[in-house]
Order: C-alpha cells, then sequence, then structure tokens
C-alpha cells in the first residue's frame, strides 16, 4: 500500500515559502528540544510529549490550512500551536506554570489554547478531540460559513469509541472536517500492529462512510498536498475526509520513557529520514539555500527560543488569590454559593469575593509553600504518564532524573 | 517482616492470585511490553504470558465491558485503567453493567472482577489528570471500594478485592506508589469493612482517605507537640463496605471528627461520612463536623496553585483546631 500522495518527488514552492517552511519546522524542533532541558531542570512539570521527528506532518497540514480554518490537536501539540503562530513565549510560559502561559497556568504542556490563531487546543484524554471536532465543523456549517477544521490525533486513539462515533457523525452530516490521524507507530509502548486489527490506518473510517488517505509524514510536501486536497473536500464537497501521516516519533512517549519496547536500531532508521535534515538537503541540493544560510536560520530559531524561554523565567506564578478565577462566566443569575472553599473553616466565595478570608489566605500559601521545598516524601520522580512509573521512590534532588517508565 | 514498596505489594499481590487460580488474568493498557505505567505489573507478562497478561487497545469503555463479560462466564478479570481520569469513559459499563448486572438480572450471574487505577493530585497534570473520584465511587450501589494507603494494605485488600464475588473499584494512589512498608510473608487476604485505628488518642478524632491517612497520621503529631492536642487517627481502608462502627465509637470518645480526602468537597467522602456522623452520634458532639477537601476548582497546572488546592498538613492542623472553638 503506497504511502506516498506521488511516487514523484513533489515540485518545491517557491523560495520564500520554501524558507518560511524549513524555519517553521526548526523553530519546532528547537522549542521541543528546549522543553526537554527545561523539563530535566524542573522549570516544567507533569508530563510533557514531545513531537520530535513529526514536524513535517504538523507544517505541512498547518500550512494547507487558511488562517480562518480550526485547529485540534492532542497533549503533543507544542508543534501545532507554533505552527500556527502561537509565539514561542506564551508557550513555554505555559509550560512553565506562568501567569503569561496561553491557558494563563492553568493547563500546563497538554492544555494549550490560542483562541485568537483558531488553534482550539491540546486535550490530555486520548481521543477526546474527535467529538469536539465534529461539533466545531457543525457550528462552521450551521453559520453558513466557509472554515473547516482539522483534528489531529494519534493512532492509539483510533481504537477510542469516539474515534467510529465521529466519523459516522461527521460523515451523516456532511461536516467540514478533516480528522488527521498521526501514525507515529506507537501509542505509548504499544506498537501499531499490537493495538490494531487494521493497521493500513486510511481505512479505518470507509466504513463509517470517511474515505482516507495517506501520506508520507517525513515530507512536508506530501502531507501539504494530502491535506489540502483533504481540506478541499471538504470544505466544498462537504465531504470529510481521514488523512493518515505515516511518520515516527524520535523520543520517547514521555519524557520518562525507557523506551524498552523498540530497538535502538529501529530509531536509528527513522532518523536517517529526519523530516528537517531531508528537506534542508533538498533546499540545498537545489540551489535555494546554502549551508551558510542555514545555519543562519538555525541560528534565528536557537535565538528566538532563547528569548521565549528568558521571557517564561521572568513571567511570574499566577496569583494564589487566582485560584477560583474563571471557573464559571458570572451573569445574572441569582448569587449563591458557586465554590466552596472546604480547606479553611472560613469559607471562600469563590470568585465573587476575590480576596479569601485571612485563613483560608493563610493555608493557601500554606500549601503553595511546598513549591519550593522538596516535600520530604514527595519523591516522586516524574518519570511520566500515567507515568510515575520509574517513581522508585528515590529523592528528586535539584534536577530531574528522568529515567524510569511512563506515559 | 520485608519491607518493600506500595507498587512492589501490589505486584506480588497480583503474581500470587495468577499462580493460584487459573480463572485470573489481567487487561490493561500498556501493562505488559511496557510493563504497566506506573510498574505496577512489571514482569508478569514474561512470567505468565499474553493470554493472562493482556495489553489491550486504548479503549477504556470496552476493556472494562469486556472485564464484565468476561466475569459473567466465570473468570476473574483484573482490569487495570491506567488512571482514575480514564475511568470517566468506562463509566457506563462500570455502572450500568459491572454494579447493576447481578440485582438487574434476578441473581443469576455475578461480575467477580477487580477494576484497580491510580490517582491524585501533586505531579502538575492539570485539570484532566489529576482527578480523585473516590466519593463518586462510593455513590454507587452495587460496587465495593477500596482505598488502601500502605503497603500491607494494598497486598492483602488486592488479594481479597480478587477473590471477592463482587465488582470491586481498587484506588491506588499515584504518590503512595514509592512508599515502603511492612508486608507480612505469606499473608492471606485482607478484610473488607475494617477500618485501622493509626494513632490513637482521645482529643479528636480525624478519618484520612487514601494517601490523606497518612497526611492526617503527620497533623496528628504536629497536633499533639505543638497544640497538646491528641487526635485519633483512622483509616477506613474500604470505603465500600464501610467500618462505620470504628468511626462512632472513636466519635464516642473524642467528641469532635473531621474527614480528610483529596477529592472536591461539594458531595464528597467528607461529607457523606459527616452525615452518617451526625445522624448517628449526634449526642456525643462538641462541635460541628470538620471537612477537608481539595478546593472546589479543577485541578491547575501551575505548581503553586496546584499546592494551595489540595490539602496538606496544615490544612488539618488547623480543621481540628477549629473544633474547639468557641468552647
Ligand atoms: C482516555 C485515555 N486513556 C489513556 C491515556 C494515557 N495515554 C496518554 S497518551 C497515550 C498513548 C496515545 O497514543 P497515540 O494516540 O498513538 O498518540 P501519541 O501519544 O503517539 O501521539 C496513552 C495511553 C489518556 N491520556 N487518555
Amino acid at each position: 500500500m503506497a504511502v506516498r500522495q506521488t511516487d514523484a518527488p513533489h515540485k518545491l514552492p517557491d523560495k520564500e515559502t520554501s524558507v518560511e517552511v524549513l524555519e517553521r519546522m526548526l523553530l519546532i524542533r528547537r522549542f521541543e528540544e528546549r522543553a526537554g532541558e527545561m523539563y530535566a531542570k524542573a522549570k516544567i512539570g507533569g508530563f510533557l510529549h514531545l513531537c520530535i521527528g513529526e514536524e513535517a506532518t504538523i507544517v505541512g497540514a498547518v500550512n494547507a490550512m487558511r488562517t480562518t480554518d480550526y485547529l485540534m490537536s492532542t497533549y503533543r501539540e507544542h508543534g501545532q500551536a507554533l505552527a500556527r503562530g502561537t509565539p514561542p513565549e506564551a508557550v513555554m510560559a505555559e509550560l512553565f506554570g506562568r501567569v503569561d502561559g496561553v491557558s494563563k497556568g492553568h493547563g500546563g504542556s497538554m492544555h494549550l489554547f490560542d483562541w485568537e490563531r483558531r488553534f482550539l487546543g491540546g486535550y490530555g484524554i486520548v481521543g477526546g478531540n474527535l467529538p469536539l471536532a465534529t461539533g466545531v465543523a457543525l457550528a462552521c456549517d450551521y453559520k453558513g460559513t466557509d472554515d473547516a477544521i482539522v483534528c489531529m490525533f494519534g493512532d492509539g486513539a483510533s481504537n477510542q469509541g469516539t474515534f467510529g462515533e465521529s466519523m459516522n457523525m461527521a460523515a451523516l452530516w456532511k461536516l467540514p472536517v478533516v480528522f488527521m490521524v498521526i501514525n507515529n507507530q506507537f501509542g505509548m509502548g504499544t506498537s501499531l500492529e499490537r493495538h490494531s486489527a487494521v493497521t493500513d490506518l486510511s481505512k479505518k473510517a470507509e466504513g463509517f462512510g470517511v474515505p482516507g488517505s495517506r501520506c508520507d509524514g517525513m515530507d512536508v510536501l506530501d502531507v501539504h498536498d494530502a491535506v489540502g486536497e483533504a481540506l478541499r473536500k471538504a470544505r466544498e464537497e462537504r465531504q470529510p475526509q481521514l488523512v493518515e501521516a505515516v511518520t515516527y516519533r524520535f523520543r520517547g512517549h514521555s519524557m520518562a520513557d525507557p523506551e524498552e519496547y523498540r530497538t535502538k536500531d529501529e530509531v536509528a532508521e527513522w532518523r536517517k529520514r529526519d523530516p528537517i535534515n531531508v528537506f534542508k538537503q533538498r533546499l540545498i541540493d537545489e540551489g535555494v539555500i546554502s549551508d551558510d544560510d542555514f545555519e543562519k536560520l538555525d541560528e534565528r530559531a536557537t535565538g528566538r527560543i532563547d528569548e521565549a524561554t528568558e521571557f517564561a523565567d521572568n513571567s511570574p506564578f499566577p496569583d494564589l488569590d487566582s485560584l477560583y478565577d474563571d471557573i464559571y462566566v458570572y451573569g445574572d443569575q441569582v448569587k449563591g454559593w458557586y465554590a466552596v472553599d472546604e480547606r479553611a473553616p472560613e469559607p471562600h466565595r469563590g470568585e465573587d469575593e476575590r480576596e479569601a478570608g485571612d485563613l483560608a489566605h493563610e493555608l493557601a500559601e500554606a500549601g503553595a509553600a511546598y513549591t519550593h521545598e522538596e516535600y520530604e516524601e514527595d519523591r516522586w520522580r516524574h518519570s511520566g504518564d500515567d507515568n510515575a512509573g520509574g517513581g522508585e521512590g528515590e529523592p528528586a534532588g535539584g534536577a530531574r532524573d528522568t529515567t524510569g517508565g511512563g506515559d | 517482616m520485608p519491607t518493600m514498596r506500595y507498587r512492589e505489594a501490589l505486584n506480588q499481590a497480583l503474581r500470587e492470585e495468577l499462580e493460584a487460580d487459573e480463572n485470573v488474568f489481567l487487561m490493561g493498557e500498556d501493562i505488559g511490553v511496557f510493563q504497566g505505567a506506573f510498574k505496577v505489573t512489571a514482569g508478569l507478562l514474561q512470567e505468565f504470558g499474553e493470554k493472562r497478561v493482556r495489553d489491550t487497545p486504548i479503549s477504556e469503555n470496552s476493556i472494562v465491558g469486556a472485564g464484565v463479560g468476561a466475569a459473567m462466564l466465570g473468570l476473574r478479570p483484573v482490569v487495570e485503567l491506567m488512571t482514575v481520569n480514564f475511568a470517566l469513559l468506562a463509566l457506563d459499563q462500570i455502572i450500568n453493567s459491572a454494579a447493576s448486572i447481578r440485582y438487574m438480572f434476578g441473581a443469576q450471574v455475578k461480575v467477580p472482577m477487580v477494576i484497580r487505577m491510580p490517582g491524585g493530585a501533586g505531579h502538575q497534570l492539570g485539570p484532566t489528570h489529576s482527578h480523585n473520584f473516590e466519593a463518586m465511587f462510593l455513590h454507587i450501589p452495587g460496587l465495593l471500594v477500596a482505598v488502601p494507603s500502605t503497603a500491607a494494605d494494598a497486598k492483602a485488600l488486592l488479594k481479597a478485592a480478587i477473590r471477592d464475588d463482587n465488582p470491586v473499584i481498587f484506588l491506588e494512589h499515584e504518590w503512595l506508589y514509592g512508599q515502603r512498608g511492612e508486608v507480612p510473608e505469606n499473608g492471606g487476604p485482607g478484610r473488607f469493612g475494617e477500618a485501622a485505628i493509626r494513632r490513637e488518642g482521645s482529643d479528636v478524632t480525624i478519618v484520612g482517605i487514601s494517601r490523606m491517612a497518612i497526611t492526617a497520621q503527620r497533623a496528628a503529631e504536629t497536633l499533639s507537640k505543638e497544640h497538646d492536642i491528641e487526635a485519633e487517627v483512622i483509616d477506613p481502608r474500604t470505603l465500600r463496605p464501610l467500618d462505620l462502627d470504628t468511626i462512632i465509637e472513636s466519635v464516642q470518645k473524642t467528641n469532635r471528627a473531621i474527614i480528610v480526602e483529596e477529592g472536591w468537597p461539594h458531595g464528597g467522602v467528607g461529607a457523606n461520612l459527616a452525615a452518617l456522623i451526625q445522624e448517628q452520634a449526634f449526642d456525643y458532639l462538641d462541635a460541628p463536623v470538620g471537612r477537608v477537601a481539595a478546593a472546589d476548582v479543577p485541578m491547575p497546572y501551575s505548581k503553586p496553585l496546584e499546592q494551595a488546592a489540595f490539602p496538606h498538613e496544615e490544612h488539618v492542623v488547623h480543621a481540628a483546631i477549629a473544633t474547639f472553638r468557641d468552647i
């Protein structure tokens, strides 16, 4: 079964576009590398899922979208936000849990969102975004607009019930949605053939009325073509599409994945097809850029990430009094107790009375104090999702040890 | 007595039960080749093979549902949901099938299965990955609910859960996995419905659920050292069945009670226990029953906010002292 859209190499776009595509992929790569380093330094907490290896899939797809189209992704979504144009500052600040983060520090790495750029979120629950995308497409259609949505998810997510349910609904109602399965060969430590009876994922929605196509996720131009055509059909013919991008995740599932489920040789084999190297080489070979030009682009990308990191580091943590902010939209409802803070005998009335009572305040600070001192027994090593796999209870120490298991 | 980590104790229980009964099998996401997201099932695939230790696709509702079906035919599935957060996708099968089938079909079948799942806040996993659902599972008739806080209880109660003929929700805590404790050699199954008194005291009763049983014990030491208050700390170990007798006896002695949990306050375990204590021991109470729970918000990612949003020792100390106010 063919993976590529065409056997022949795709024609390069004009120089400006080619360079832009390369730059965008580089920005994502350098961002992810830096995020990994910041995680090791415990600047970033929780789970960190990097997309290194998937840059062509992300940039190829996003470049095929209109700025008015919507995008949804999973918890592995820093690249999607950056490709959509979200400033790296706001993404890094979110990873740092700071107030200037895209989600004000409430969401973290798995829950980025940028309304302005129509990036409608990273979602932590596998398969949770497919119904949402279906609803967004419903709204696009309902409002009589020409907009469409691209919904990205992993090969593992294609086994959730939401996959079949959303496909059927989208096909039934002729909604402008492109479902895009990023087949990076694994759902955590389970390889595609061990988790899915049908391994040509582009076929997996056919029975639900959603035709599929496949593209080479390591070739940014092939992805661009496939998603462009799928978007056209979804938008013009009101025929939802499934696009499978065949790619590979070069790093572990999350930061603490010991990667015992695959061989180093397999990873090395795929790394030969590094989507950035391949595209860069082509631009050099065809005389679009020189080696020197590339070095400059790379320095510029690194410089952007330096700035983003510094910005994130200087951004403050959210005010403790903001804990109850933004849960509800306060309108004309009868005033009642929306939220009750049972941590203190003195109740907190939520946003309505932002200033908590003295005791509640004192207790919030007592809790927050655990941020800075190493909590005696809290030696859970952030070894990943679902993770504490290797949380072998060894002291975390200053820097993070990321060996161990987990999501 | 040998000491081991909570996760090792669970691993031993699984191994021993797999050895003891060929109807026992394990099923869950990444429990085999990956050895389990938290390594609780480490080594079991190698030892028992793919028939007994099955990696599943990411399909929570069907994983649980398939477990229920297999249990109806007499197998004893031990299903691992990678974390309690993902149990939300399986609630239909948990409530409409596992919990109801025996009653609904006039006791023609039983559903002897265990659904294990870790949870808890404190690791900066944000709103979708930090849930505590003790209260939600406690709400459902037909389910047994275990909340072990020590390695010994983890092992003994898991063995009991696997041998029990009812569906059991077995709630582990991510923070507890690395904690060590003594575990008796060749220990048999524990008993559901038997609370443990972790510390004796005469001034106030503190009931701590799951990890909060540990937090409560620490708070009790501080209360004793710094405030001259001797707290009695009770770890119920299972919420259904609940050893209410032990709690009521304690309250009759101390005349004060607080409940500490990591979940949300509205409709929480504490709310439920407070009602039960007030119904059963109203005349003995010298103060309103206190509750310590998580902040009433989706769990934020940012570390200081998150730490401020779930209970620590200080919160328990304050709540205990508050039961002495105005006297
Ligand atoms: C409903 C649900 N179940 C399990 C998990 C834990 N988990 C997080 S990512 C993941 C693997 C997903 O694989 P895939 O869909 O292929 O995406 P990838 O991570 O490879 O990008 C799992 C099992 C989750 N977050 N949500």
